[in-house]
């Protein structure tokens, strides 16, 4: 039949994962289509209709935060025409879909890692220390995909653009306020270079060290849950088993043991650089490269060499 | 206002999980078992809840074996009234649990139920929602702070962006986050008292909820390790390898 990609955007961009989630369904059920919720979404529905193998994008106007009570009611409408229906694992995905799996009385399949027939599923369990390999029963199938193990479609398609039929919001949520983490580094999720620090950092103000760095890099800043917890840097910063998963091209982990859970959430990077002052630091059974060293040595030390050799 | 607080009994979170070699699982055999630990958080938040005179009574439940009753009594200890206990022996997948949660919640009218956002073992991140769309309420999952008013709760949310806050209607569900709050630790009298406290024990065929997987889990494998790299002896050395060795600066 079909499968419907849920694209993820903040109505005026559509982000990266929804490319990568769209080259998974591909593999799953074709032809595939995009559903763009949103308010004011028209130019991230344009943008979806460039994704290469995309056949049709559905927009609807109204649903300005995502929020998981009326997209269950949108995507359960939509979902007579679909065999599946997969969302990008991010604090979105995670939200609303297991509400339309539970309402099709089907299993939901979180982050799947691979496809390996249209049935069939690699996922991480444990925090990622097993893979699980599960088949899915016959009927929809609902997805969230673990988008860095997928690779984003290009944008060489053209794709038609309708509204979706209109469904009933069940009034029982509303959006009151948000605070988001302002900044003009990349995204964590898909920043080529993530460099990220932990209890060892002490304090907030010692992640400027961090920033600098990562200014001279075009790198996110990322960081352990022990340094979310003492409230040197916001939640969205963790990353994890229980935060954001990243796998760039160069990980740098600064004052952060490598407990399982951290491990979890970014041992899929490229390269991973770490400095800690413990040489037993699990951290470098990861590392590819180690300095053992104090970090409020090596970090100004950093800056100074990175500028030294022009960045 | 009753509060309903599902806790699962999973591998403790300090174990290094090993897998089995003939690839049907890992190995759970003398391991250390705990309470999920966002479980603690939901425990914790419940019983303060109470504290404040906002709920009147809070209910642990769990769905899983015989030794999953015990904990229920680190719930109890904890400060939760009762238990609930589901008797199953091997995996119940998550909307089989909702199904049983469900079945509870049309019994026990709770005004709110509490899950942790993900079990550590499954790494599932769907209960919650679930529950929520088979009872038609709303949720506020990811939970970092809980404010609730007449007939309403305000939920702060930790997103991929920051933060974000939703008015919902109760009852509702909510899943909680690791900054909602610090568990307590169970003193030594209030773990004596939990041991009066009722558990009723059930089945999921009590609850009309038949619990056989629907997926089919066909292997369990071991991720591919890395390998420890290299330790270099100083920043200028790093720097040299991430340029001209891995080529990533
Ligand atoms: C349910 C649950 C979920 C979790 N989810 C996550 C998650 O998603 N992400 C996550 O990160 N953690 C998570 N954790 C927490 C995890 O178990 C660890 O507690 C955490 O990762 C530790 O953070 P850390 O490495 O910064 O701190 P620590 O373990 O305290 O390590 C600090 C490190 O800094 C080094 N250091 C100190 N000072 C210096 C210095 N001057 N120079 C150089 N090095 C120095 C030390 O040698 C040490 O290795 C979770 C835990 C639980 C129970
Ligand atoms: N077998 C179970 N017994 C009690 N609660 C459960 C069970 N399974 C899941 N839960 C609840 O659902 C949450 C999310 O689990 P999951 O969707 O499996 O990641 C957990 O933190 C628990 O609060």
């Amino acid at each position: 039949m079909a499968s419907l990609v849920i694209a993820e955007h903040d109505n005026k961009t559509l982000k990266d994962s929804t490319a990568k989630t769209v080259a998974a369904a591909a593999q799953v059920s074709t032809p595939v289509h995009v559903l763009v919720a949103g308010a004011d979404c028209a130019g991230v529905a344009e943008q979806a209709a460039k994704l290469a193998g995309v056949e049709k994008v559905l927009v609807a106007e109204g649903y300005n935060k995502m929020l998981a009570e009326p997209m269950e009611a949108l995507i359960v409408g939509l979902s007579g025409g679909y065999d599946a229906i997969l969302a990008p694992a991010t604090t979105n995905g995670k939200n609303y879909l297991p509400r339309v799996a539970a309402k099709l009385d089907v299993p939901q399949i979180s982050e799947i890692l691979k496809v390996v027939s249209a049935d069939t599923f690699e996922r991480p369990i444990y925090a990622g220390n097993a893979i699980q390999t599960v088949q899915a029963p016959a009927g929809k199938k609902v997805i969230t995909v673990r988008v860095t193990a997928f690779k984003p479609v290009d944008s060489s398609g053209s794709a038609a653009i309708e509204n979706a039929p209109a469904a009933a919001d069940p009034g029982i949520s509303k959006f009151v306020g948000e605070e988001l983490s302002k900044s003009e580094r990349p995204e964590l999720t898909s920043a080529k270079i993530v460099i990220s620090g932990g209890r060892g950092m002490q304090s907030g103000d010692n992640f400027h060290m961090l920033e600098k760095i990562a200014d001279k890099l075009h790198a996110a800043v990322g960081a352990s849950r022990a340094a979310v917890d003492a409230g040197f840097v916001p939640n969205d910063y963790q990353v994890g088993q229980t935060g954001k998963v990243v796998a760039p091209e160069l990980y740098i982990a600064v004052g952060i043991s490598g407990a399982i859970q951290h491990l979890a959430g970014m041992k899929d990077s490229k390269v991973i650089a770490a400095i800690n002052k413990d040489e037993e630091a699990p951290i470098f059974q990861v590392a590819d490269y180690g300095l053992v060293a104090d970090l409020f040595k090596a970090v100004p030390e950093m800056e100074e060499e990175l500028t030294k050799l022009g960045y | 206002m009753k509060v309903l607080v599902p806790v699962k009994r999973v591998i403790d979170y300090n174990v290094k999980v090993r897998v089995k070699s003939d690839g049907s699982g890992v190995d759970l055999a003398n391991v250390k078992m705990s309470m999920n630990p966002f479980d603690e958080i939901s425990v914790e938040e419940a019983v303060r809840l109470k504290e404040k005179g906002k709920a009147t009574e809070v209910i642990a439940v769990s769905i899983g074996p015989q030794q999953a009753s015990e904990t229920i009594r680190t719930a109890l200890a904890m400060g939760a009234d009762r238990g609930i206990l589901v008797k199953v022996d091997g995996d119940v997948e998550p909307l089989a649990v909702a199904k049983i949660l469900k079945a509870i919640c049309d019994a026990e009218q709770p005004g709110l139920v509490i899950l942790g956002k993900q079990a550590i073992d499954d790494d599932s991140n769907q209960t919650g929602q679930m529950l929520a769309a088979l009872l038609g309420w709303p949720q506020g999952t990811f939970a970092h702070k809980l404010d609730i008013g007449e007939g309403q709760m305000n939920v702060e949310r930790e997103i991929d962006g920051g933060l974000q806050t939703v008015e919902v209607k109760l009852p509702a569900i909510v899943t909680t986050d690791l900054r909602l709050n610090e568990p307590r630790y169970a003193s030594l009298p209030n773990i004596m008292k939990a041991k009066k406290k009722p558990i009723d024990e059930k089945a999921p065929g009590d609850y009309g909820v038949d619990t056989a997987p629907r997926l089919k889990v066909l292997k369990v494998t071991e991720p591919a390790k890395r390998q420890a790299g290299v330790k270099v002896k100083d920043v200028a050395e790093l720097l040299d390898k991430l340029k001209n060795e891995a080529g990533v600066i």
